[in-house]
């Protein structure tokens, strides 16, 4: 099974060379990229300055391959890659990357709004926000 | 039977471990629950799922496996 976690933010650089890795294969005609970033969102006051993500990992590896397993079969892809962030991840940075290259744009958008969807619905992960004076309050995904 | 149950993000709060194997006498999930209640009191009040061999698993349902996990609401992406 293959795991999607990455300890803290993903970078740019990780992003970029994901981008750039790809040249190589040349029936593909569309990429999208989704990048979920830690917002600064203010709460009563306290703004947050960083969450702490854990997931229940085994758990969590299998629902992200089932959902990999079910948007190959819904969407005409080449390929598809997730990475999702474990531990602190401080306002601004990212946290969640899903890459999804297809011949054709259209099967691109259609399905990297299907996955995202699918791991804020499935994935058993949970953000600790933790705001600027150090308190905290557990995230919900809306 | 021996359940190894596990916590997640603000369960683990309540019940201050990660972790625990308990002696269940066997039945479904919401007499494993009234188990779970009477050592966390205050869990009762929590919102959360459980998941039997990392599938969600309705309260109804037999306990049937080892691994058992309580899961507050998702939060990822």
């Amino acid at each position: 099974m293959k795991n999607v976690f990455k300890e803290g933010a993903i970078s740019s650089d990780f992003i970029a060379n994901s981008i750039a890795k790809h040249q190589t294969k040349k029936t593909i005609g569309a990429h999208n990229i989704f990048l979920g970033q830690v917002r600064a969102d203010e709460i009563d006051g306290k703004t947050v300055d960083a969450i702490e993500y854990t997931a229940h990992e085994e758990m969590a590896n299998e629902k992200f391959h089932e959902i990999r397993e079910e948007t190959f079969s819904k969407f005409d892809l080449t390929c598809m890659h997730i990475y999702h962030s474990l531990g602190t991840v401080k306002a601004g940075e990212i946290c969640l990357f899903v890459f999804v290259s297809s011949p054709r744009r259209k099967e691109v958008y259609k399905a990297i709004e299907y996955v995202v969807d699918e791991i804020k619905a499935n994935v058993p992960i949970f953000g600790k926000e933790i705001f600027e004076d150090q308190t905290h309050q557990w995230k919900v995904n809306s | 039977m021996q359940l190894n149950i596990k916590y997640f993000g603000m369960l683990t709060e309540v019940t201050t471990c990660n972790e625990e194997d308990i002696n269940f006498k066997g039945g479904t999930v919401s007499d494993l629950l009234e188990v779970l209640f009477s050592r966390y009191p205050s869990l009762k009040s929590k919102t959360f799922r459980v998941a039997q061999n990392n599938n969600l698993s309705p309260n109804e349902c037999e306990v049937s496996a080892n691994k058992i996990a309580l899961l507050p609401s998702f939060a990822g992406g």
